[in-house]
């Protein structure tokens, strides 16, 4: 039996994980490492549960969710409009672009202080400063799908006479879509990256307050706890955007 | 054609200062001074509280050199592991799944534990620089030496170069525009890695300055602060893209 490419590496993953899991248990039961440093895997484990069942595992993801969703709209809606209006003269894009990958270059991170002096510690910033960042690798996408499109196309929708509505639902949209879909995924990533990065500096609630704060008590089992649920939710994440980006691409 | 890009170049310029304008009329005739600060306030606070101040001069220093040691660290590394992933094909099987998975968690949640195992000086903050900037390298090594052309390298041993010849003049001079990619990658990464870090836990770093200016009655320090801090991150990058021409250059 031949397996793909791709079956192999997910089976080196899990096997990497299991051997991961064996020599954090083997690394604590033989006392190599500081407790403080890695914990007891039970301990940690009991600690995910408790987690779970006090419900502060859904109150506290249900703040960060809530702010990657509504900075993952402010990114979107503004970067995908922004990007097929501007791809829509040459001259623009040649002025626009390089302002937009210029400043994409620049870590963003360097404004967070000023996103918290503005919009205070509560969620606004998180959103704010989630938005502002991931706005930019929607937008370059987005030109660069746009001003991708093929001109023999855009030629035979025009001279079969399709209105601007149809041009753009039938011929535009269709084969920008493969890059736009890089671009919102690299947007997600980027959002849930800075959201979180933004809690951990500085919030009062959301999953990377609490592994902060876990680490500010030296509580180091419940911020492997934390950890480790974060760490699931963001691979979930990662294979589902991968998956609906592949399965696209394949559809267009 | 250059006169067409320099006239691009010098409205982006033009753009620049008619912001700094309008952000300077702005503030003076409507801004509230203990929130927005005009451009000639921040640029006094500059040499007042940034340049003036020693204390706060130390710790720009420090950060550019947890931003360089990161940063060297990381190219150093990152090329060192990507050679031997990239060298073998168990290495390209096998190795490469798992960086993929470590990559695709969202580094800014095991900042706290950085800080935990380095402290708060400038090692977390290098260590937390590095984990960022390695992984651009070491990917962009491992595509490098796969996009080598097979007839190139066939060519050289059928000549009777020896492996070693092979990889000096056959495979390095063609991996050098994906490496220099990756470089690029890893200096904005490496940036965003240390500023986060330093605004996440710091003692006497760029991070204690941005926090206890944002508490202050006048934010103008804070607006400096981060503008030096935007025109440091820029000045990085284009060092960097110059030592890439420069290396182009004599790739011809």
């Amino acid at each position: 039996m031949r397996l793909s490419e791709n079956a192999i590496s997910r089976i080196i993953q899990v096997t990497f994980v299991l051997a991961l899991l064996l020599a954090w248990i083997f690394a604590v039961k033989s006392g190599a490492v500081h407790l403080l440093l890695l914990p007891d895997p039970e301990r940690v484990w009991a600690s995910m549960q408790r987690l779970a069942s006090s419900g502060k595992l859904w109150s506290e993801a249900q703040v960060t969710m809530m702010e990657v969703g509504y900075a993952y709209l402010l990114a979107v809606v503004p970067g995908l409009a922004i990007g097929f209006l501007v791809s829509r003269s040459p001259r623009a894009v040649r002025f626009c672009e390089p302002i937009f990958s210029g400043i994409f270059t620049v870590p963003l991170t360097l404004f967070l202080p000023l996103f918290i002096f503005f919009f205070g510690i509560g969620p606004t910033a998180k959103i704010a400063f989630g938005g502002v960042y991931a706005f930019f690798p929607v937008v370059i996408t987005a030109i660069a799908a746009f001003v991708g499109v093929d001109r023999l196309h855009i030629a035979a929708g025009k001279s079969m006479g399709a209105t601007s509505w149809q041009m753009f639902r039938r011929v535009y949209l269709p084969s920008a879509l493969p890059g736009i879909l890089t671009g919102l995924r690299i947007g997600a990533i980027v959002c849930i990256a800075s959201v979180l990065g933004a809690e951990t500096v500085s919030a009062l609630k959301g999953l990377g307050r609490s592994i902060a704060y876990a680490s500010e008590l030296m509580d180091s089992v419940q911020m492997f706890a934390w950890l480790l649920y974060v760490v699931i939710m963001a691979v979930a994440v990662n294979l589902m955007l991968t998956a609906a980006e592949v399965r696209a691409h394949r559809r267009y | 054609m250059d006169a067409l890009r320099s006239s691009y170049a010098a409205g982006r310029t033009a753009l620049l200062i008619g912001i700094i304008v309008i952000w300077e009329v702005y503030a003076r005739a409507f801004g509230d001074p203990a929130v927005f600060p005009a451009a000639s306030r921040v640029i006094v606070a500059m040499g007042r509280d940034i340049f003036g101040d020693p204390m706060v001069r130390d710790a720009l220093t420090l950060a550019l050199y947890e931003i360089v040691v990161a940063y060297l660290l990381s190219i150093i590394v990152g090329f060192a592991l990507g050679i031997a992933i990239g060298i073998t094909d168990l290495g390209r099987k096998g190795v490469m799944p798992i960086v993929i998975l470590l990559y695709a968690v969202p580094q800014v949640i095991v900042l706290p534990l950085f800080v935990m195992i380095f402290g708060l000086g400038p090692a977390s903050k290098i260590a937390f620089g590095f984990s960022h900037g390695v992984f651009p390298i070491l990917l962009n090594t491992v595509a490098g030496m796969r996009n080598v052309p097979q007839l190139l390298i066939r060519s050289a041993q059928s000549q009777g170069a020896s492996h070693l010849q092979t990889i000096r003049h056959v495979i390095f001079p063609n991996m050098v525009p994906t490496v220099f990619a990756g470089m690029r990658l890893a200096m904005t990464v490496t940036l965003l890695g240390v500023l986060l870090a330093e605004l996440f836990a710091s003692i006497n770093g760029i991070g204690y300055f941005a926090q206890a200016f944002g508490q202050k009655f006048d934010p103008s320090p804070l607006f400096a602060l981060i503008v030096i801090l935007a025109v440091m991150a820029v000045a990085l990058n284009e060092l960097v893209r110059l030592i890439e021409r420069r290396f182009s250059h004599w790739k011809q």
